[in-house]
């Protein structure tokens, strides 16, 4: 076993008994507290779990290589998933608190009065948060199999077997408390190497001021240095826009009203005492989460500087005979081309590789995204510490996010369809063991799919903000800010916003994510507009804003007991402590 | 008009008024001004893209303590608070 494998299992194996430690501290014993973690964590601690709830295998491992790659058009990521907090902390996360139930489609069945409005949020809620939990799973496997070489199954096993441990004793207490402790994990395991990389390259050891300072040893700026190499190569320069402003825009605002609807991180806002702290712990989260992603654009650009260095020697293109040498390459080069991840050709077959814009000459034929932030550690000669520090964070972060998504799934189960719908009048300590159950069945669920990942895994980030955007986020803001509202407006409005997202990413991605039923090509010049079907999600909105106020213009107002119901979540007085079942 | 109705009236002022600066900060700044403001440099950073890429979200954190900040104040002004 090399020296970089031992680091891994320790560190790893370090961090899997912490969470097991805590799964056992922290066993839930009523519904309240499986569902809301008895509404008693401190607001700081509940942003911390909000912030390792909602950055997930994508944010750790894909974002900063999205970055690397497509520079300044990347920001609609960073803007886009952390924008999202202002109207969550605004809009929805103070009164849904006040409103003191435990699932979102408890509150959206509640406030329109009708369970066909609750069925329409459970669906949405499920198939939102089942597709986006196969991404987790697949970057669990994706991270053992790499730093522990051991089999991309047993990997996906040993990480199901953690969340089994840890969610279905605890419920939301055990999973919030190993949040936090997987917060502290992944923000260490992130900014570390992001710290040493920076050093290295600027001098500066804070990464969000190393990005805007000169290069050691020079008084060139790093990005116009950046700028000025991948021109040279034949790459469009780094800060330079590539897409079109209205994609941009629109891609923007479906990100943000899509993070602002997610249940996962809805429900987050659940577990603190009061109206005030729900305020406050959006403002925490949003804190914790910044910390990573603006670190991540340092990460990006540095991490591109570098494999370029690397790989063309800081030389410009003709000049190749300081490449590196194909009988010579690195073993993180050679590592990451057994995943598949990285390829090369020779093609002039000069024993050297190339890395330029131009296609026909370029010899790095693959340099998968989310190979950066992995791989970002060797390639900058880090020590192995840090290099098994990324493992464990990389696991950490995936895991915390897959367990988020499947307390939201069996919440919903158990608490809106078996309580709500099927069999009313259980005890709580038969929902208990019902919410066990469905978590259960969620993570076998979920793991299966990691195993046998539908064709359109990839596709499918865009279907779960498209829906919460579109559906989950309307729905609930006019529940809180138009008194009325009614059922009929919210379940039209609901479905056509719904409707129209679904239509518009089918047209592009397929009926049902069947590629050869696709009836439009799926590339800028095919898009409507230029929208792609990613960023259709804040038009449903609009439509869905529309049809809903329309409706609901020319039907009843909604009954009295209703308009109560808004005037008092309008209110923070008397929320006090946990509402009873 | 009731206590209530002002307490919600000063509410949705907050709101529109921190959103404004949500708005234009990260649509504004960020994505339909970049280009312009990019002639404008601090360090290394072109101020569109700063504002794209690191700007806008320390705005949104300082944005939310602030509405937070001043919607306990109109709690205690309005007698809804939780204590």
């Amino acid at each position: 076993m090399t020296n970089l494998q031992l680091w891994t299992y320790a560190v790893v194996g370090a961090t899997f008994c912490l969470y097991i430690f805590i799964a056992i501290k922290a066993r839930a014993t009523t519904t309240g507290e499986f569902y809301v973690a008895g509404k008693g964590v401190h607001p700081i601690l509940n942003g911390m779990a909000t912030g390792a709830d909602w950055m997930s295998a994508a944010s750790f491992i894909s974002m900063a290589g999205l970055i690397a790659f497509s520079g300044y058009d990347a920001s609609v990521y960073l803007m886009g998933w952390t924008g999202g907090y202002c109207l969550l902390a605004m809009l929805l996360a103070p009164y849904l608190r006040k409103y003191g139930k435990f699932t979102v489609p408890e509150f959206i069945g509640d406030r329109f009065y009708s369970q066909t409005a609750r069925v329409v949020a459970v669906i949405c809620l499920i198939v939102a948060s089942l597709t986006y939990v196969i991404g987790q799973m697949k970057g669990i496997g994706v991270a053992f199999s790499r730093f522990l070489e051991i089999p991309f199954e047993t990997g996906l096993f040993i990480g199901m077997g953690i969340v089994f441990i840890y969610a279905v004793l605890g419920g939301m207490k055990g999973v919030t408390y190993t949040q936090i402790a997987q917060y502290c994990v992944l923000i260490f395991a992130y900014t570390v190497p992001a710290v040493f990389i920076s050093l290295q390259l600027t001098g500066n050891p804070i990464p969000q001021l190393g990005l805007g300072s000169t290069m050691s040893g020079s008084d060139v700026y790093l990005l116009d240095k950046l700028d000025l190499v991948l021109k040279d190569l034949g790459f469009a320069a780094y800060t330079s826009q590539k897409g079109s402003t209205l994609n941009m825009f629109l891609l923007t605002m479906s990100l943000m009203i899509g993070t602002a609807g997610l249940p996962h991180v809805i429900t987050r806002f659940f577990t603190v005492p009061k109206v005030r702290d729900a305020r406050s712990s959006a403002g925490w989260a949003l804190v914790f989460i910044a910390i990573l992603y603006t670190t991540a654009p340092a990460v990006g650009a540095m991490a591109r500087l570098n494999l370029i260095n690397t790989i063309q020697a800081d030389s410009i293109a003709p000049d190749t005979t300081q490449n590196l040498k194909i009988d010579n390459l690195p073993s993180w080069f050679t590592n990451w081309e057994k995943t598949g991840l990285l390829k090369f050709e020779d093609k002039n077959g000069d024993g050297r590789i190339q890395y330029v814009g131009d296609a026909a000459t370029n010899e790095m034929t693959k340099v998968d995204r989310d190979i950066m932030v992995l791989a970002n550690p060797e390639i900058a000669k880090l020590p192995n510490w840090v290099i098994a520090l990324v493992a464990a964070g990389g696991i950490a972060a995936a895991l915390s996010t897959a367990a988020g998504l499947l307390l939201a799934i069996s919440s919903a189960i158990s608490h809106d369809i078996v309580k709500g719908i099927v069999a009313k009048d259980i005890s709580d300590k038969t929902e208990l063991m019902a919410g066990r159950i469905a978590m259960a069945g969620a993570i076998v669920v979920a793991g299966y799919l990691g195993l046998n990942p539908p064709g359109f895994a990839a596709q499918v980030v865009a279907l779960a903000f498209g829906l919460a955007a579109s559906s989950i986020f309307p729905a609930l803001m006019m529940g809180i800010f138009v008194k009325r509202m009614n059922n009929a407006g919210a379940v039209f409005g609901m479905l056509s916003g719904l409707g129209s997202t679904l239509l518009y990413i089918f047209v592009y991605k397929g009926w049902f994510f069947v590629q050869s039923t696709a009836m439009l090509a799926d590339t800028p010049e095919g898009w409507i507009m230029g929208i792609s079907p990613g960023a259709f999600g804040a038009v449903g909105a609009v439509i869905n804003f529309a049809v809903a106020l329309t409706i609901c213009s020319v039907t009843k107002a909604p009954p009295e007991h209703i308009q109560h119901l808004v005037e008092d979540i309008r209110v923070p007085m008397g929320a006090g402590s946990a509402v009873g079942h | 008009m009731s206590d209530a109705q002002k307490y919600w009236q000063a509410n949705i002022r907050l709101v529109i008024g921190c959103l404004v600066v949500w708005f234009v900060v990260s649509f504004g700044c960020g994505i339909l001004f970049a280009q312009q403001l990019n002639s404008i440099r601090i360090g290394g950073y072109q101020l569109g893209f700063w504002f794209a890429q690191q700007g806008s979200i320390y705005t949104f954190v300082a944005l939310i303590f602030f509405y937070a900040w001043r919607m306990n104040q109109l709690d205690r002004k309005f007698n809804v608070n939780e204590d």
